[in-house]
């Protein structure tokens, strides 16, 4: 039977929903005993919103100075500590998972499966290749642990009416001194996080300007969406890099995903397949947005933004 | 610092729209353009910058596949780098067993620091790096946006989901580079004529002690499932019409 070890993702004080995706996708694996595995300084407001999640069987606790961050380097031995039992371990396919996850499997002495969009067995999966334009079906060894990435984008999240037990787990590895954590610069936003909001609006290089960027931040706030941009955007220096929806920055899949003076190459189509409804504002009838958009208006930006923030305002 | 290691992978160059196979055995990889992944050609142009700071002596660059890999290495070679490997083998290998690779040669080159993209963008696995950090027992710094290297240590800002952060590394370290960290210079004429005459070793993977092994095969290819072109509205009155017909605002 599949004994799966989910390792919670939060920001020190409250729980990614990324986890309760892998939780999601755990529990497409027939009869999976899930657990959840928080490693932080201070894990109990953490741990009880993990114990809450629809289909979790226990939630373990590790709790540390040297987890009041998360550095891989410093949390893999702890998560290669308390895997021996388990027949999966899975992460979610963000940065602190695609970081933190194949450390996890090298000290385990196995390969990763990233990002699983589909599960077709206990050892076997389909996963995103090239940039989304190929998937991929895998099988992995059943008498190996199993570690993937969750492709978070392609599961929904679950119910929160549980009461799984909370364990503290004995963490008391030693952890190297070689790698130190200095600071974290985030963007003050208190608009909706990029990766679950329902609505997303997202800027291409046709803003032309940071300063012309006000004019999408003002369709996000009418709305109460998040904000995305293209690569191409962000390498202008129009907009901050966490902003970045495609193949090398975020996946994700609002129920609404508009894009702005964006051509829609297919690295950034990828990060957005998965979006419920997809609207794309161009002045260029022939741009390849349009060929994914589920509503398209070929307009200019400027033009038509103010007005469209004005009618939903 | 010493020797700098680079890891260049020979893959579908990124302009290429692939195609699966008919039989779904593959990928159509056939007379396709092929490149440097565009994550390791910023890891090499960062190990350039570093040595031209007079902060390392060496870059070496290190592909590993057939033959037909050597185009990268020269092309690696005519960036700048000083001296080239490839790992000849035509066999099928997992991360982990690349992981091996660069570290068999990292010991044996006694590095002080690989520098390697953070994802091919053929696999999109994102996960040697990490992999070789971990059998080699040393740091990693992945999805590196700036790289300052400061005696035996290196101070390194990652991109990450939540914005920036800096973490500080002790050398022999692993850096992984995100789109971010430099724009790689352009090759000119001459250098390419001058990497003709710069070294490109063959190696095999018993010469470093490494057996090919693929725990996790690949059993069939398909394309995604497409979205529709949906309609196509003339002004904004419509689109918000349409909009509040689907219940989205």
């Amino acid at each position: 039977m599949a004994k799966i070890l989910i390792i919670a993702e939060h920001d020190g004080s409250a729980l990614n929903p990324a986890t309760g995706k892998c939780v999601t996708c755990a529990t497409e694996i027939d009869g999976a005993e899930i657990d959840v595995l928080v490693m932080a300084a201070s894990a109990t407001d953490i741990a009880a919103e993990a114990a809450s999640i629809d289909g979790v069987n226990k939630v373990l606790t590790a709790e540390r100075d040297e987890n009041a961050n998360a550095v891989a380097a410093l949390q893999a031995p702890q998560v290669v500590a308390l895997a021996d039992g388990y027949s999966h371990v899975f992460g979610p396919s963000t940065t602190f998972g695609k970081d933190l996850m194949p450390r996890v499997a090298a000290l385990l002495g196995v390969n990763q499966v990233s990002d699983i969009m589909s599960v077709q067995g206990p050892y076997s999966f389909k996963r995103p290749i090239y940039a989304g334009n190929v998937v991929v079906s895998v099988d992995a060894p059943a008498d190996k642990t199993l570690v993937a990435t969750v492709r978070t984008a392609s599961y929904q999240a679950p119910g929160n009416d549980n009461t799984a037990a909370i364990e503290a787990a004995d963490c008391a590895v030693e952890l190297p001194a070689h790698t130190r954590f200095v600071e974290a610069r985030s963007g003050d936003s208190d608009r909706p996080d990029l990766q679950t909001a329902a609505r997303v609006v997202a800027g291409g290089r046709a803003f032309a300007s940071e300063e012309n960027f006000e004019l999408l931040y003002k369709l996000a706030d009418a709305i109460g969406a998040g904000v995305g941009s293209s690569r191409a955007a962000v390498d202008a220096g129009y907009i901050a890099p966490e902003t970045q929806v495609g193949q090398t920055g975020k996946i994700i899949a609002p129920d609404l995903y508009i894009a702005v003076g964006i051509s829609g190459a297919i690295q950034h189509i990828t990060g957005i397949k998965d979006a419920g409804t997809i609207v794309a504002i161009n002045k260029d009838a022939e741009a390849p947005i349009f060929e994914v958009a589920d509503i398209g208006l070929v307009a200019d930006l400027f033009q038509v933004l103010p007005e469209l923030t004005d009618a939903l305002s | 610092m010493d020797k700098i290691i680079v890891g260049l992978k020979r893959v579908v160059d990124y302009n290429v729209r692939v195609q699966v196979k008919s039989d779904g055995s593959g990928v159509e990889t056939a007379g396709v353009k092929m490149s440097i992944n565009p994550f390791d050609e910023i890891a090499l142009e960062e190990a350039l910058r570093i040595r031209e700071r007079g902060e390392a002596s060496e870059v070496i660059a290190v592909s590993i596949g057939g033959s037909e890999a050597q185009q990268q290495l020269r092309t690696g070679l005519a960036m700048g780098a000083d001296r080239a490997i490839l790992v000849k083998t035509d066999e099928g290998l997992d991360a982990l067993v690349v992981a091996r690779i660069f570290k068999a040669i990292a010991e044996r080159e006694s590095a002080d620091l690989v520098l390697l993209g953070k994802q091919a963008i053929d696999d999109d696995s994102s996960v040697m790096g990490q992999m070789l950090a971990a059998i080699w027992d040393r740091p990693q710094a992945t999805f590196a946006s700036e790289v300052a290297i400061d005696g035996n240590a290196a101070r390194v800002t990652r991109e990450v989901d939540a914005g920036l952060e800096t973490i500080e590394v002790d050398l022999p370290a692993v850096i992984t580079a995100d789109l971010r960290l430099n724009e790689p210079r352009y090759v000119k004429l001459p250098d390419i004529m001058k990497a003709k005459k710069k070294p490109l070793d063959e190696i095999g993977l018993a010469d470093l002690g490494v057996q090919a092994e693929l725990q996790i095969t690949e059993t069939s290819f398909e394309p995604p499932a497409d979205r529709q072109r949906g309609i196509v509205v003339d002004d904004v009155a419509s689109l918000v019409t349409a909009l509040k017909d689907k219940g989205l605002v």
